[in-house]
């Protein structure tokens, strides 16, 4: 405190204690994530190397390092099932969300506004009781089974919940606006003159489109792809509520390590194997897509 | 209020906790000397913050307040007022507060949520918990219940003699039994016109896919392994992955669509899950609510039955509160009331006379009041040691995927 009051009152312009300023405006952040990510990862990693001591729930420190190896054995399947749909969540909310940021950004004029609210809207309400509404919908009492079945395009004993297709709808229904806004934001700054340029120097719409809208945007891209594909794949919520048990993911694992089997170990063994495949697949990822400047 | 007060409480409750380390403590002491009104609110909102870290969902401790954690539809309710009878009637009689939670929705979740404070002896958020025989058995051995003062529970002699000394607890010193479930068959009337008495006609074709069985592994297991002809009271390891082999076959042939907490009873509203492996109870109120649409049946193989006690943990500040809270339960006037509406077993000796008054058929229920006939095809699953509590647990989640 005494800090604080010294540059407020005393020092503050003056040279020398200039250079603390902009640490005492991080401190705050800086608290946060001391408090609220380096512990919890320091306290999980202890976690993770520790061994039962008999009783169910209590463990002791024994730095066996073989939990890794053991846990990822243990889930191999819900490990790349996590991976194989985040991937095609993000590419479906990639399709959708463009067009539609496109539109936003470039053709809807006076209700550009309004769309942007309505995109940001579903966050209103919790993201569980979105996935619930979602389960409704695709229910056997929902209105998409009985327009599918209606046309025959589906049996009367295929159901749409308990399945993959459900989650992976599922995930890209509910980190679309994480693909969408940041695809607005850079198709948004594009400058139209580069657009109008591109016409006069007799490219069409898709050569314009390949050649300088979606350049353009690739930040846009790799902002929404990563924020979509992060949460996604440690997503447990839609396999949980949309899934069966041969939908299950990672965070599933974990969950169940955590609550049901109380073993605290493999489930923080597999938190971190978790974080590292993400962190290898997002920065493989970053480096080919040749945006590092983003990051 | 004088800001100097709330400091010095903030100082104390800081101190008392544990779980915070120390560097943090000091930062936050170091907050806490300020003698600026917006540092006070700050310092407090991180307390606050700290306090209810990872903790429970009752609310913070109240002398006047009994925070009451307990499973989804077990508890009389008016769905009109939107109000739960007994509940208020207590307070009206006591002036004391409770704040009712439907917060245990599979027993393992819910010890996995308490289980970091129960061991630093923090309050959990709860006075009063509702959990099944063994995971009870589990906070006994623990010490993570507190043993009840008599004085405050004279009606506590009335619970029936079959459930007065179970091995975890001879004298029901630390838990009291709050209703008696049955594990068995559960069906859709519409959809199954039959009825369902045995496994065969559970995983019948027809109702492939719109299966789901009990996250609780011992109602589970315990209904697949008495179809199988196995004693639950004294199976062996072999026998147990026997009946594990069995549901992950009908796990991976599609039969069955999800394994579930106390939420099945959504899925069979709607319609996605049309039989099922449930409580007795659950399905009763389940037809009241929908027209009689929902019918349960013990296996003609059998089926389970354990009980759901209460408990006060350890670090609650409010025992007095919830012996009351108990012993009002344990009027078998109102356990009557309670009866009428969850249709689960009565623990308390009396209750049947009371509902005879209220509704005679119901009176008459051989699922709140069991004859011997019907006990005798009911068995309790046997205890299971640490080592073998995770065994089992892990290749039971196995099978549903979660591991």
């Amino acid at each position: 405190m005494a800090a604080i009051k010294g540059i407020s009152v005393k020092s503050f312009g003056l040279k020398d204690n200039r250079s603390a300023l902009p640490y005492l405006l991080l401190a705050p952040g800086l608290i946060y994530l001391a408090l609220f990510f380096v512990y919890p990862i320091i306290a999980l990693g202890q976690m993770s190397t520790k061994t039962s001591s008999g009783e169910i729930g209590q463990y002791e420190q024994s730095f066996r390092f073989a939990n890794y190896v053991d846990a990822f054995l243990g889930s191999k399947e819900q490990f790349s099932r996590s991976f194989i749909y985040a991937t095609i969540a993000t590419l479906l909310a990639l399709a959708i969300a463009y067009p539609l940021a496109y539109a936003i950004a470039f053709k809807s004029g006076k209700w550009k506004n309004v769309l942007l609210v309505l995109i940001v809207a579903p966050f209103f309400t919790s993201f569980l009781l979105r996935t619930i509404a979602w389960k409704q919908i695709l229910g056997e009492e929902g209105p998409v089974i009985k327009v599918l079945r209606g046309v025959h395009i589906i049996s009367p004993q295929t159901s749409l919940t308990a399945t993959s297709f459900a989650v992976v709808t599922g995930l890209a229904y509910n980190f679309l606006p994480f693909m969408t806004l940041p695809l607005y934001a850079s198709l948004e700054r594009i400058d139209p003159r580069t657009l109008e340029a591109s016409g006069d120097l007799y490219a069409n719409v898709f050569t314009t489109f390949r050649k300088v809208t979606l350049p353009l945007s690739m930040p846009g891209v790799v902002a929404g792809t990563l924020l979509t594909f992060i949460p996604a794949a440690g997503d447990y919520i839609n396999a949980a509520i949309l899934g069966s048990p041969s939908n299950k993911m990672l965070g599933n694992v974990i969950d169940a390590r955590f609550f049901k089997i109380v073993d605290y170990p493999t489930a923080a063994a597999l938190s971190f194997t978790l974080m590292a495949a993400i962190l290898i697949l997002v920065t493989v990822y970053i480096r080919k897509a040749g945006t590092e400047e983003l990051v | 209020m004088s800001n100097q007060n709330s400091n010095t409480n903030l100082h104390k409750k800081l101190a008392a906790d544990n779980s915070i380390p120390a560097e943090i403590k000091k930062l936050i002491s170091k907050s806490l000397t300020r003698r600026n009104v917006l540092a006070g609110v700050g310092a407090a909102g991180a307390a606050a913050t700290l306090a209810a870290c990872g903790g429970g969902s009752g609310g913070a401790a109240d002398a006047n307040t009994v925070r009451w954690a307990n499973w989804t539809l077990y508890l009389d309710y008016d769905s009109d007022k939107k109000t739960y009878p007994t509940l208020d009637a207590f307070e009206a009689q006591t002036g004391l507060k409770v704040s009712y939670k439907e917060d245990v929705n599979d027993n393992d979740e819910f010890y996995g949520k308490v289980q970091g404070q129960l061991s630093l002896g923090k309050d959990i958020g709860y006075d009063l918990v509702v959990l099944t025989d063994w995971m009870a058995a589990r906070w006994v051995r623990l010490n993570y219940a507190q043993k009840f003062s008599a004085e405050n529970m004279p009606n506590k002699k009335n619970v029936i003699p079959s459930l007065a000394s179970p091995s975890f607890d001879p004298n029901r010193e630390q838990t009291l039994p709050w209703q008696t479930i049955m594990g068995g068959f559960t069906w859709n009337k519409e959809k199954i016109k039959g009825g369902i008495r045995t496994m065969d006609q559970l995983f019948a074709p027809a109702n492939k896919g719109k299966i789901e069985v009990l996250s609780e592994m011992r109602d589970t297991m315990g209904v697949i392994m008495l179809a199988q002809g196995v004693d639950i009271t004294k199976f062996t390891e072999d026998q147990f992955m026997n009946a594990i082999d069995f549901l992950q076959k009908k796990i991976s042939d599609g039969f069955i669509r999800q394994v579930k907490g106390n939420d099945y009873k959504e899925d069979m509203i709607s319609g996605d899950a049309i039989a099922v492996i449930g409580w007795s109870g659950d399905a009763f109120q389940l037809a009241t609510e929908n027209d009689g649409k929902f019918d349960f049946a013990i296996p003609d193989s059998g089926g389970t039955i354990s009980s759901d006690n209460f408990m006060i943990p350890t670090p609650s500040t409010n025992a007095a509160g919830a012996e009351k809270l108990m012993n009002y339960y344990y009027d078998p006037v109102v356990a009557a009331k309670v009866a009428a509406y969850v249709n689960y077993v009565c623990p308390v000796a009396g209750a049947q006379e009371e509902l005879l008054k209220i509704d005679p058929a119901l009176g008459k229920s051989e699922f709140i009041f069991p004859t011997a006939k019907t006990s005798a095809k009911l068995s309790i699953f046997r205890g299971l040691t640490a080592a073998e509590e995770t065994k089992f647990q892990t290749a039971f989640q196995t099978a549903a995927g979660n591991a």
